[in-house]
């Protein structure tokens, strides 16, 4: 924010603004306050202001001024919207929907030729996904904005997320897996992106009856190498876990960056009741596994090809058109045989969030369902490991004595804690989901610091590196699940909200309050400037390689190949060519190939067509996308421009003739009444 | 802007008074004069000529030294036209924007090029490019070219001019 730079005058007369309607805010709010603090006080939960947009000071936090960009990206999961959302830090602002797991027709995104077979799935097109865990890549233990990586849900899928184009540019499915939860997290120098299970299958899938589950059912951890390259990914290896659900994860860094730990619940291994049955054992595990051990094992031959059949979807950025690649087996890889790289460390009941400190000592396991956090010390595990300090194991996976691996417990934290983050100055932060607060502790001393009450039910939260080894300590952003009364009614349907504090005191600060797309599961944050100088402005016409592309209005044409009819069009400030078109007939297929000539930054156009049942087309400049229009009327038929491009914007359109099946008339394209190209010279 | 979308809505009006039934004189007169001014195929030169040969106009480029015309060069530069610009100007008839048939009797070496390379400071800073503007409504297209590719068309341009 370069705020100091607007002249005084114009500061006092925001202040002087901020503070009238900070004045009228006040009133309104002091009911719904006192009204909150009430709640708080009455069941015994944690009391604080909520300050936040009171005290002018945060307006000035969070003012981001008309033409100023802000300090941070936040890219925050659109949950069952499917997609991934881009905002600003501080201002709360949202620049973008990146369309990933699902159909968005705003961007022709799933309805286009070219990114349809973005969404193949070994169950066919899917046309929706539940996004939940986006994580940018890292080097050394740094966020480095290359990539953002993003776990489906639903139809297990790991997509990644070009931060040059904000594009989804690969999409791959994870076989023998189902509620992709534990996932999409990078290792330190971004090796691999970990997808693992949620819920136990049986592995490979079969028929067979549920309740027999217990022992037969198995959890896929699923390590997917990065070309460093060009980010493409591919299974490296599958884990055949226990049939335990598998919650979140989390790389170490420094001393520990060869493992990776996860969550796991339902160590139960019950089929029904879930709520009731899988809280039975006052301890789960936090599984750590040492990948590099794996990678070793791999390298020498060890783990099992094995069938499978998944769908991989690689974006291709010169055709600027996804192809989907049938992979047909995985190498998969039993734990009891790489002796030393599976321990399972027992930790407070239900664990969700698993979090490494930015040290790579200590990590944070929120038992949901516990009185207390359990936080384990990664030196003394080593230790136990050295000293076999075992209490069994579970399915041939030694079990860490608790006491040989704990460092402490964080005792009445609150109630439901779900997720920790950190900062740089060894402080961490929890969100308590039953008692809707964030709470700062410090891990060394195990001391809580701070807690801030959150509206309303907080899940995640964000602090920009706060998953690194190096912190941004300035925000924090948390995630909420309930709004309630927080915003204007919708009926119903009320949004999901983030909520922005400053953590650079000793409290935590709210600063602001910011409605959400779909559900805001979880978010990764990194400062502008590591991303902001290498985004894409154009792409090339020279470089664009799309097979039906146009590179000048010369070249603009129509075709018809049996009842297929393919329209190579162009499109300019403001104007198509060709914008009349003669000779398509009823129960014709036809093919719009739609080129943007302009090579100008954010000049995109659109086009739709009277009855397409695809949606319209958003084009880049230099790019070509395709819609196909199967005409079932006779009659002429307009088609124009979608996007607001010039003050001609709404000259630009055209015009399709659509004849009887069996009609003699013949195929002609023109534009102001000649045949693009034919001029001998322009 | 104001005016653009004034003049926008006039004209949509006419469209929609010559809609279906007989022309009204009034439409019939205000197609005559879209039409002129459509035919009207190169500006004529004016009297300002000479002063509007001396503006240099707003861009990287300060000065350019002439020879005779580099025909590989000139060839190079037809590619580049052919691909960038053809979609918005021919030579002969004015299009989206102006004929270019007789553009380096009426501009400057330096105006031309920064035309194509900065158009969009051009068209706000520049009189000449600012009065074209207002003519043509469509601003003219920033393709991000470098310097030696507009140096290319612009030999180009000299061949046919
Ligand atoms: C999207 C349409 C478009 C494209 C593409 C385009 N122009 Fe233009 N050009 C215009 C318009 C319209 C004007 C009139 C000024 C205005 O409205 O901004 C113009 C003006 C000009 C002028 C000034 C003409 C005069 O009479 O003074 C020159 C020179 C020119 N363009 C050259 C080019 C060259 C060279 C290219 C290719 C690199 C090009 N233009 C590409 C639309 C375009
Ligand atoms: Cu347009």
């Amino acid at each position: 924010m370069k705020q100091e730079q607007s002249s005084n005058l114009l500061e006092q007369e925001i202040n002087t603004q901020l503070n009238i309607y900070i004045m009228k805010k006040v009133f309104k709010s002091i009911f719904a306050t006192s009204a909150i603090i009430a709640l708080f006080a009455s069941c015994g939960g944690p009391s604080g202001s909520n300050k936040g947009a009171l005290s002018g000071n945060a307006a000035e936090k969070v003012y981001v001024a008309p033409g100023e960009h802000d300090s941070h990206y936040a890219f925050i999961s659109g949950g069952f919207s499917g997609q991934l959302s881009v905002y600003g830090l501080p201002s709360g602002r949202l620049f973008r929907v990146i369309p990933v797991f699902s159909q968005d027709p705003e961007k022709g995104y799933g309805y286009n030729e070219e990114t349809k077979p973005m969404l193949m799935t070994s169950h066919g097109f899917i046309p929706w996904g539940d996004s939940h865990h986006p994580d940018i890549s890292q080097t050394e233990g740094t966020l480095d904005g290359r990539w953002v990586f993003i776990n489906e849900n639903n139809t297990p899928r790991i997509a990644r997320i070009s931060l040059k184009t904000f594009e989804t540019e690969e999409i791959i499915e994870i076989p023998n897996s189902a509620g992709n939860h534990s996932s999409s997290y990078v290792t330190e120098n971004s090796e691999y992106v970990v997808a693992g299970t949620r819920f136990a299958i049986p592995f490979p899938q079969r028929d067979m009856p549920i309740n027999e589950m217990k022992g037969n059912f198995k959890g896929a951890l699923s390590f997917l190498s990065i070309d460093q390259e060009t980010g493409h990914m591919d299974i490296a290896w599958q884990i055949k876990m226990p049939g335990f659900d598998y919650d979140k994860c989390h790389p170490g860094r420094g001393a520990s960056s060869d493992w990776f730990f996860f969550t796991t619940y339902n160590t139960e291994e019950s089929h029904t009741l879930m709520e009731v049955n899988a809280s039975q054992n006052d301890k789960d595990f936090i599984a750590a596994i040492n990948w590099k051990k794996i990678e070793e094992y791999v390298a020498n031959g060890g783990g099992t090809k094995t069938p499978a059949k998944y769908a991989h979807n690689n974006w291709d950025d010169d055709t600027h058109t996804a192809t989907t690649t049938w992979e047909n087996e995985v190498l998969v890889v039993d734990p009891t045989e790489i002796p030393g790289a599976f321990y399972f460390l027992p930790t407070a009941k239900s664990p969700h969030g698993c979090d490494v400190d930015p040290t790579g000592e200590y990590i944070v396991g929120s038992g949901k369902l516990a009185a207390a956090m359990t936080i384990h010390s990664f030196s003394k595990m080593i230790k136990a490991i050295e000293n076999k300090s075992f209490d069994g194991d579970a399915y041939g996976i030694p079990i860490i004595q608790f006491e040989a691996v704990n460092y402490g417990m964080l005792t009445q934290p609150g109630l439901g804690p779900l997720h920790t983050e950190f900062d740089s100055r060894g402080n961490a932060y929890t969100t308590f989901f039953i008692s809707s607060e964030v709470v700062k502790w410090n891990i060394k001393d195990l001391k809580i610091i701070d807690r801030h009450p959150v509206y309303y039910s907080v899940g995640h939260l964000m602090i920009p590196g706060g998953n690194s080894r190096t912190p941004d300590d300035k925000y924090m952003v948390a995630m909420n699940k309930i709004t309630k009364d927080r915003y204007l009614p919708t009926g119903p349907e009320v949004c999901q909200s983030a909520q922005l504090f400053d953590i650079s005191g000793e409290k935590m600060e709210l600063l602001l309050d910011f409605p959400t797309i779909g559900e805001p599961h979880y978010a990764a944050g990194i400062a502008a400037d590591k991303i902001e100088a290498n985004t894409t402005k154009i792409y090339r016409l020279a470089d664009n390689k799309h097979p039906y592309a146009v590179k000048s209005e010369a070249e603009t044409k129509v075709v018809r190949k049996g009842n297929e009819v393919h329209i190579y069009m162009s499109m300019i400030r403001s104007h198509f060519s060709p914008d009349n078109i003669e000779g398509v007939k009823v129960g014709d297929k036809v093919f719009f190939h739609v080129t943007n000539l302009e090579q100008d930054y954010d000049v995109p156009h659109g086009i739709s067509m009277i009855g397409a049942n695809t949606s319209e087309l958003l084009i880049m400049p230099g790019r070509t996308s395709t819609f196909t229009w199967n005409p079932k009327q006779v009659g002429v038929w307009p088609f124009y421009c979608t996007d607001f491009c010039s003050a001609l914007h709404q000259e630009m359109q055209g015009y399709v003739r659509v004849s009887p099946k069996g009609s003699s008339v013949p195929i002609t394209y023109t534009l102001d009444d000649e045949v693009p190209g034919t001029e001998e010279e322009f | 802007m104001k005016i653009i979308i004034l003049s926008l809505v006039t004209i949509t009006a006419l469209f929609f008074t010559s809609c279906g039934g007989e022309k009204s004189i009034e439409s019939q007169q205000a197609e005559d004069t879209i039409k002129e001014n459509v035919d009207e195929v190169i500006p004529e030169k004016t009297s300002e000529t000479s002063d509007e040969m001396t503006n240099k106009g707003i861009g990287p480029i300060s000065s350019i030294e002439l020879g005779e015309i580099d025909d590989a060069l000139a060839m190079t530069g037809r590619e580049l036209f052919k691909i960038n610009c053809t979609a918005c100007h021919k030579f002969g008839k004015r299009y989206i924007g102006p004929a270019l048939a007789g553009l380096t009797d009426r501009r400057s070496p330096e105006w031309i090029m920064n035309m194509i390379l900065n158009p969009d400071v051009m068209v706000v800073e520049d009189p000449i490019a600012k009065a074209l503007l207002e003519e043509y409504s469509s601003p003219m297209a920033n393709q991000q070219l470098t310097e030696d590719e507009a140096r290319a068309i612009f030999e180009f341009i000299r061949t046919r001019n």
